[in-house]
């Protein structure tokens, strides 16, 4: 890198470095994805067997994934998972959005204390958040209630879209609105014509956010959720307190996959966003 | 609304003055504020109420009113006028009748342990007492009730238990936050510290603040490298690197969890590994999880990208071209890495390691899946008020304690990096 003289020291800590972060990265990494194979395996362990390593075919099985969706244990918490999360996200989504368009204008007042309050729910340590939601929600009969989780999730699923769609919307010049009013549009017509194209991948990159911090959320389920309410972070929860199956690594694997397409949808927008803004600027 | 008017280009009049400098503001407003509503219903509303639990407890009060204002004038020495105990025994006794004492009896006991069984061992007798004495056609005013209360148990007799039933239905009281930080009632009815062996919340408090530290510094140590490694390379690698730190961020918390639990268990693939290359006897198995050494690991792991993300936005903004004309100009890569790079990073790491370390203090799943007893922080100790022994009175002075410390560390973080600048990596 340096273009001087490489002296002996600086090319020992030249490969320290690039030793350090190797191991940094299967540090990041590895406990991912050692999950993957291990949820194939024929046996009830959670290592791997001897006909594993030797790559014996009759040492992996798929037994695991079918009893993720034998009887509705994992099946119910699925769904539940998925009625809670998307309804959550729609909330979330329709709400961030609009707020975020509303933060972005410049005759917006007192931007800095709003978004302060709205981005709190994300920034507050969920533990804490949970206590209080607990006892108010409890108070309004919404505890053990789908509508009470869906509400609690929402609120923090929000911040995540009005970030994100204030970050498409940075640098967006105004009178560009201005000029499609002259020219007729109504603010809704110019709505979808001009901003919506510009904030889509961040209204869709918000909402995957949104959708999966309510699809990994488990304190506020803990705490509000009745038997009817159980999610899959929340069937989890129990199979690794209780009785630990290597069910729950087919059920891991699944996630990882989830994430897996959730990111590169993200950072597929985020590109296409960015792009998008150059073209704009 | 006022699109058309705003819209149209042939309006003969212009719109007053203060529906033009109004109408965009309104307009801006009118798109945040569903969003600030319901922020403030379904969030600020449950923060309140956490607020107002810590402090705000009328259960007692509410359970045994005569008693209170029988006690109100009472000088706290000696016994209370016989009123009290008059109130006291009808108000036992209707709730012993309606078996809902134990409830009154449980609050009490927090206040003065000991209390429960004085309360549970005395009304039942009570009951009896009236009972004969009605059946004998005997009075049982104020001075009939002292006399048999201080038969029954010869506490009645002594200020003690007056004292805690009277702390105990005061509607709004300190005593959770005391309790939080370790007082304890002493024999006086004043509050002193708990002897040290008895503390259990500041040590816990204590214990938090330093994981969370270390944690946040070991993420330093690891992510500093590696972000630094991700902002000097080639687009296509960066890019798959990046990958790396992302696909954590993203996967689930139990899944990366459960990896833990399966990597670092007893019969776990490190154990396993170390005793098939002979580092460790097979009844040398080390445990790594199930303490403090599995809070440590998982909770690093899963706060790294939270570190790593910031870092990297800064450091993919130095130009390489400082760091080679400071090795021009004769520094040697460290100098040159010391004073002029690490420099240029400090915002970063102010904000990674804020962020970090304000997840890290409210953490509760990890501790509690990987943490065993050593491993557990004031977030178990508030999940466990909350859920097991159902004291939320102190389960919300102690979360609201951490609140106070996480809005302290939230105005830093404002004044260092500003508050509406949180990004998403």
């Amino acid at each position: 890198m340096a273009g001087t003289a490489v002296s002996p020291g600086y090319r020992v800590a030249r490969w320290g470095y690039l030793a350090f972060c190797i191991a940094a990265f299967v540090f990041l990494i590895a406990p991912i994805l050692v999950l993957v194979p291990l949820s194939f395996n024929a046996e009830p362990y959670f290592t791997f067997t001897e006909g594993m390593l030797r790559f014996d075919p009759e040492a992996y099985s798929l037994r695991w994934y079918r009893s993720v969706f034998d009887g509705d244990e994992w099946t119910r918490p699925l769904l539940n998972s998925l009625i809670i999360g998307i309804s959550a996200t729609v909330v979330a989504t329709v709400l961030g959005a609009a707020a975020a368009l509303g933060l972005a204008h410049p005759a917006m007042p007192g931007r800095k204390i709003v978004t302060a309050l709205l981005i709190s729910p994300m920034i507050t340590p969920v533990i804490i958040a949970g206590v209080g939601m607990f006892f108010f929600y409890s108070n309004l009969g919404l505890a053990q209630t789908h509508i009470g989780i869906i509400l609690a999730h929402a609120v923090f699923g929000a911040p995540f879209v009005v970030i994100t769609v204030s970050a498409t919307l940075a640098g967006f010049d105004w009178t560009v609105m201005r000029a499609a009013a002259n020219l007729g549009a109504n603010p809704l017509v110019a709505f979808r014509r001009v901003q919506l194209p510009l904030i889509l991948p961040g209204v869709i990159s918000g909402a995957l956010f949104a959708f999966a911090a309510s699809f990994d959320e488990l304190v506020i389920v803990l705490f509000m959720g009745g038997l009817e309410q159980r999610t899959l972070p929340r069937q989890m929860w129990s199979g690794i307190r209780e009785e630990i199956s290597p069910t729950i690594l087919a059920v891991a694997t699944f996630l990882i996959v989830f994430a897996l397409l959730a990111l590169s949808t993200v950072e597929w927008l985020r590109r296409r966003g960015a792009a998008g803004g150059q073209r704009a600027g | 609304m006022t699109s058309r008017e705003s819209s149209s280009v042939s309006q003969p009049v212009p719109r007053p003055l203060w529906r033009r400098a109004l109408g965009p503001r309104l307009r801006a407003a009118g798109l945040a504020l569903p969003l600030v509503a319901f922020v403030s219903v379904t969030f600020l509303g449950p923060m309140l109420s956490l607020l107002t639990k810590s402090f705000h407890d009328p259960e007692v009060a509410d359970a045994l009113p005569e008693t209170m204002a029988a006690l109100r004038g009472w000088d706290g020495q000696e016994t209370p006028p016989d009123e009290a105990f008059a109130a006291v025994a009808r108000e036992f006794v209707a709730a012993r009748t309606e078996r809902n004492l134990g409830r009154t009896a449980n609050r009490v006991n927090r206040v003065a342990s000991g209390m429960r069984s004085v309360i549970m061992g005395s009304s039942r007798e009570m009951v009896e007492a009236q009972a004969a004495a009605e059946a004998a056609g005997a009075a049982t005013d104020g001075a009939f009730w002292r006399e048999t209360m201080i038969a029954i148990d010869t506490r009645w007799g002594g200020p003690e238990p007056w004292r805690a039933l009277e702390a105990a239905g005061q509607r709004f009281t300190a005593r959770h936050y005391l309790k939080a930080l370790d007082f304890e009632r002493g024999p006086d009815g004043g509050y002193v510290r708990a002897p040290e062996v008895w503390r259990i919340y500041v040590p816990l408090f204590w214990r938090t603040f330093l994981v969370s530290l270390g944690v946040t510094l070991l993420c330093l140590v690891i992510g500093y490298p590696v972000a630094h490694m991700i902002a000097n390379s080639p687009p296509k690698r960066a890019n798959v690197l990046l990958l790396l730190v992302l696909l954590p961020f993203w996967t689930s918390l139990l899944v990366r969890t459960t990896s833990w639990i399966v990597l670092l268990q007893n019969q776990g693939i490190v154990n396993d590994f170390l005793v098939a290359i002979g580092l460790i006897g097979d009844d040398g198995r080390i445990a790594m999880i199930y303490n403090m050494t599995g809070t440590f690991v998982a909770m690093t792991h899963v706060l790294l990208p939270f570190l790593v993300l910031p870092l990297y936005s800064v450091m993919r903004a130095i130009p390489p071209a400082y760091m080679n004309a400071a090795v021009s100009l004769g520094a040697t890569p460290f100098q040159a890495l010391r004073r002029v790079y690490w420099p240029q990073t400090l915002p970063g790491v102010g904000a990674g390691c804020l962020l970090t370390f304000i997840l890290a203090i409210g953490y509760y799943i990890t501790p509690a899946l990987v943490g065993g007893q050593s491993g557990q922080l004031i977030s178990n100790m508030i999940a466990y008020h909350v859920q097991t022994s159902l004291n939320w009175g102190l389960a919300a002075a102690l979360a609201a304690l951490l609140l106070g410390g996480v809005t302290l560390l939230y105005v830093v973080y404002d004044r260092l990096v500003g508050i509406d600048r949180i990004g998403l990596g």
